[in-house]
């Protein structure tokens, strides 16, 4: 599979991508420049974490008026497979290509710790590779990283079974200790109604390798890899 | 003229800076103290008299990328 990986002023998880889909998957992924007006032919696209533009404004804000991003919302609206991670996320959700928003840490520190994750639903392209009772241990790295969507959203979200993941204890079970940002419904990170675009605050692709202690966060890429590879014909 | 925009978190959403700043003011012993909110203030100057003009582009700006409406709420004057 041909993987975008993006790169804004300030990205700083570009490189970790590149490097687990390209040496640990096997897959081909180039950095594409926010620049670029074109995603050229790619399967799946990867928004990184970092903290483009300087998370001026609010985190993702200025990101999401770049080139790239424009060439990323017509590819996602072409059915087109996009995954945010952290301050991609927060982009993803900037540009309405998620629903809510990531606000400030309830705590006000910026948290970075390993943190055990529940997939709610593994019926989707970024789930289908994760056994329906697995717990992950994925780290997060993030100062805003507290999910906010209004009533109405929440409540959708769940009807759709938009919502991914969810911070658990050790256990699994979904506790108030367990939930490092405040984050409702303790929600880590959901996708789109189309189901096609998916974002989370936590770093799978720091968890990729055992040497770094937990490959669990692979199963997230794997799964991807799975739904484009089922894909029937390539989305425009 | 100037745009004087003023941002704050909606009332939903929890305001940790808020309420941090709301604790620091009861320690110190300020009196009758309620729920504090933080936001954000930004100046836009621009040039051109129409102040109906410009205060159209500086709503459209508020709503596309100054505030983020899912979580703040936000007013302006121009001057």
């Amino acid at each position: 599979m041909n993987f975008a990986v993006l790169q804004f002023p300030a990205s700083n998880c570009d490189q970790d991508a590149v490097h687990v889909l390209q040496n640990v998957l096997g897959h081909s992924a180039r950095l594409l420049w926010h620049k670029e007006t074109t995603l050229g032919d790619v399967d799946a696209v990867l928004v990184p974490g970092g903290f483009s533009y300087g998370d001026y404004l609010r985190t993702g804000a200025i990101a999401r008026f770049s080139p790239v991003m424009q060439a990323v919302k017509q590819f996602a609206d072409n059915g087109g497979h996009v995954l945010g991670i952290c301050n991609g996320f927060q982009i993803l959700c900037e540009a309405h290509l998620l629903p809510g928003a990531l606000v400030r840490n309830r705590s006000l520190q910026f948290r970075c710790e390993t943190i055990h994750l529940k997939t709610a639903t593994t019926g989707s392209a970024f789930t289908n590779k994760i056994p329906a009772d697995k717990v992950l241990r994925v780290p997060v790295a993030h100062g805003d990283g507290c999910y906010f969507a209004d009533e109405e959203t929440l409540i959708k979200l769940q009807a759709n079974q938009q919502v991914l993941w969810q911070y658990c204890d050790a256990s699994g079970a979904l506790t108030d200790a367990a939930n490092p940002n405040g984050s409702l419904l303790n929600i880590a990170g959901i996708c789109n109604e189309r189901g096609n675009v998916a974002g989370l605050m936590p770093h799978p692709e720091r968890a990729s390798e055992s040497l770094l202690g937990s490959t669990d966060g692979r199963l997230i890429f794997e799964s991807l890899i799975h739904a484009l590879e089922s894909k029937p014909a390539k989305a425009a | 003229m100037k745009a004087k925009i003023v941002i704050t978190p909606k009332k939903a959403v929890l305001d940790p800076q808020g309420k941090s700043v709301q604790n620091a003011l009861e320690h110190m012993g300020y009196i009758g103290v309620g729920a504090v909110h933080v936001g954000k203030y930004i100046e836009v100057e621009l040039s051109g008299t129409d102040k109906e003009a410009a205060h159209k582009q500086i709503d459209d700006a508020c709503h596309k990328i100054l505030s983020n409406p899912v979580i703040e709420d936000y007013r302006f004057e121009i001057e």
